[in-house]
């Protein structure tokens, strides 16, 4: 077949995981460059829905019925079948999101086809036969452009590195049949438990304002929320409040949490410690509320207004009201 | 409980020292070395298995020459032993390489668990565990959060942070765990334990110990190679505010609108 491939991930209800759509708009573009053919692939007990979403942004999909991915975790299976459908190729790029899933489903394949991983592209394009893929490494304080040096490969890119868009129409559907059985050993999804947290994840959220150890408590938070919804963001936290118990794990940004991208960062009583740096320096804009001017933040935030973030935080949130009206 | 625990010697990222060598690859002699953050949980994670559950936990390094001073570390914290694997092949190895290596160097061990971080700061490329559990056919088990194994059963539970919450999985050991943070803060040596881990011993296994070939491994067979590298753009100046709350808060809510962040603007 050959080409590049987008590989779908899908969410738990079957539907095609947002980052999907931004990967698959990057690999278009890559593939235009290269003069290639794209297209995605979609593996999942009921593939249609996710498949269909897919074909909003590629000209082609394959939709894969596999009904082991019902009650498993979806990156081994999909990985062990796309291995079976497309793993013989040996001039193919495939491209999946730097997420849980995306990152287990590209060390699965890669494994199991021998190509090699190029992990968190924040850019790619094409040159020379290949793609070539910008990462950005030492928590952002240097980019490296690399390649692949064999002719297949697994490119995984990181949320928020482009805008979604889907084709002027979209594109077929193909239902692929599979005859192969899965020799990985099954692991049981025993129950999917919701907590009640942001409908966006964190890393694809395009505000983001995180509270650190001088929000001083679960109700200090309190003013942290109502500051993600008059900015239409996704609460964010540091490690040091995500150990005080105020705030879950999943929001948690820096070197042991979620790295992110937001065009919005705004960061109230956070010193800005290299392990939370880390996680968000490559924000488009930085703002912080903290009352030590010498916070290491001061140094790489776009504006540091020096205050209580209380105060402060509070005359923020009258005045984002007053101009929503 | 027979745990193994993958653990990589990694610049400190605290300080700030890492650099690429002229060939593109990490120069591990500009910073100095620690056990990755993530392993450090999954460390303590096997730790407490052990502690409720009985055992013993062995650590596995695939790593350079001088990798025994950072697992020492990690054996103050309280693992009974070391598995180094260190050969000339395979300096400049890419996450297939490693994960095909940590395979083989499970071969050769007995293990109900075996648990990894879930990425690493240097690299950070989240692909090594899952290349593992697919080349061993373990059953695989990621991001957890929570682990609970069951030995009279001889199977294991894990809570897996999901995009919404988390997901309950199972699945008969042995099984290969990779660990979140989520897990529990690691402990810090004690003296009794930094005393202990001067006799505990690390064994070095060159490939050749393995039985895997070097011309399938290693910086020779690389799959991806760095071209370019660049810092990226500098962030520009600092604008410091210092004004009373009402003032101080109308500048920012200006500063956003001119940069079309507000809601409904981006
Ligand atoms: C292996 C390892 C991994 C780690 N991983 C992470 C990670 O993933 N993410 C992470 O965030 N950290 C991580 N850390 C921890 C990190 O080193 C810092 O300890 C942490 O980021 C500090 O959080 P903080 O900024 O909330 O707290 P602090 O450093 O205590 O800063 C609090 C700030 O709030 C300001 N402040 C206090 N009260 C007020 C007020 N009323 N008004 C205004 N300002 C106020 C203070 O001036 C200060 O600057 C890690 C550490 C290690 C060793
Ligand atoms: N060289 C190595 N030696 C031992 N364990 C490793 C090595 N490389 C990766 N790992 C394990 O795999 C995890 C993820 O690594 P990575 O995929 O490289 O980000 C790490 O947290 C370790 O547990």
């Amino acid at each position: 077949m050959g080409g590049i491939y987008v590989i779908g991930e899908v969410t738990p209800d079957g539907h095609l995981a947002n980052i999907s759509t931004e990967v698959a708009t990057l690999a278009r573009t890559v593939a235009a460059e290269g003069g290639q053919d794209v297209a995605g692939i979609v593996v999942a007990a009921d593939p249609g829905p996710a498949a269909q979403e897919l074909a909003r942004y590629l000209p082609r999909v394959l939709a894969v019925t596999e009904p082991a991915a019902a009650d498993r975790p979806w990156a081994m299976v999909a990985a062990e079948r796309i291995a079976h459908i497309l793993g013989n190729d040996t001039r193919e790029f495939d491209f999946v999101g730097s997420g849980p899933d995306g990152r287990d489903l590209a060390g699965a394949l890669s494994a199991l086809t021998g190509w090699g991983v190029l992990g968190n592209a924040v850019a790619a394009s094409w040159s020379d036969g290949s793609p070539v893929v910008e990462m950005s490494v030492f928590g952002g304080k240097l980019t490296t452009t690399s390649r692949f040096t064999t002719d297949a490969g697994i490119v995984t890119v990181r949320p928020n590195v482009v805008t979604a868009t889907p084709l002027d129409a979209p594109g077929t559907v193909e239902p692929h049949e599979n005859a192969e059985g899965l020799s990985q050993p099954a692991v049981r999804v025993v129950e999917r438990v919701s907590e009640a947290s942001a409908a966006v994840p964190i890393e694809e959220a395009k505000v983001i304002v995180a509270g650190g150890r001088g929000v001083g408590s679960e109700d200090g938070f309190g003013l942290v929320e109502e500051l993600a919804e008059a900015l239409g963001g996704v609460v964010g936290a540091t490690r040091a409040a995500v150990d005080s118990g105020w705030i879950a794990y999943s929001q948690q940004i820096g070197q042991t949490g979620k790295i992110v991208k937001p065009q919005l960062y705004f960061a109230l009583g956070i010193s800005g410690a290299i392990q939370h740096k880390v996680g968000m320096q490559t924000a488009g804009t930085i703002v912080a509320i903290n009352r030590d001017p010498d916070a290491p933040i001061a140094e790489f935030a776009d504006m540091i207004v020096v205050g209580d973030l209380f105060e402060v935080g509070k005359a923020v949130l009258a005045e984002l009201r007053a101009r929503s009206g | 409980m027979r745990i193994v625990v993958l653990v990589k010697p990694v610049p400190d990222p605290a300080s700030g020292a890492e650099r690429l060598g002229p060939d593109g690859r990490l120069d591990r002699a500009a910073a100095p070395a620690v056990v990755n953050g993530n392993d450090e949980y999954a460390l303590e994670a096997a730790l407490k298995l052990i502690e409720e559950h009985g055992g013993e936990v062995t650590l596995v390094s695939m790593a350079p020459p001088n990798a025994p001073d950072t697992m020492r570390k990690a054996l103050a914290m309280g693992a009974q032993s070391g598995v180094h694997v260190t050969d000339p092949a395979l300096e400049g190895s890419d996450t297939l390489s490693t994960a095909r290596v940590l395979a083989a160097a499970l071969e050769a061990l007995e293990f109900d668990l075996v648990l990894a971080g879930v990425d690493t700061s240097d690299g950070v490329a989240g692909v090594v565990p899952a290349g593992v559990a697919a080349l061993r056919r373990l059953p695989y088990l990621s991001y957890a959060a929570k682990i609970e194994p069951d030995p009279g059963a001889a199977t294991v539970r894990v809570r897996r942070i999901s995009a919404t919450g988390f997901d309950v999985l199972e699945a008969p050991m042995p099984a290969l765990i990779s660990c979140t943070q989520a897990l529990g803060e690691p402990r810090y040596p004690s003296l009794k334990g930094i005393m202990a881990a001067r006799s505990r011993t690390i064994e070095t296994r060159a490939l050749g110990d393995l039985g895997v070939d070097g011309s399938g491994v290693g910086g020779g067979v690389a799959t991806t190679a760095v071209v370019d590298s660049t810092p990226p753009e500098a962030r520009g100046a600092t604008r410091v505010v210092r004004d009373a709350p009402d003032d101080a808060a109308r500048q920012l809510v200006d500063f956003l609108a001119e940069r079309r962040l507000l809601k409904g603007s981006n």
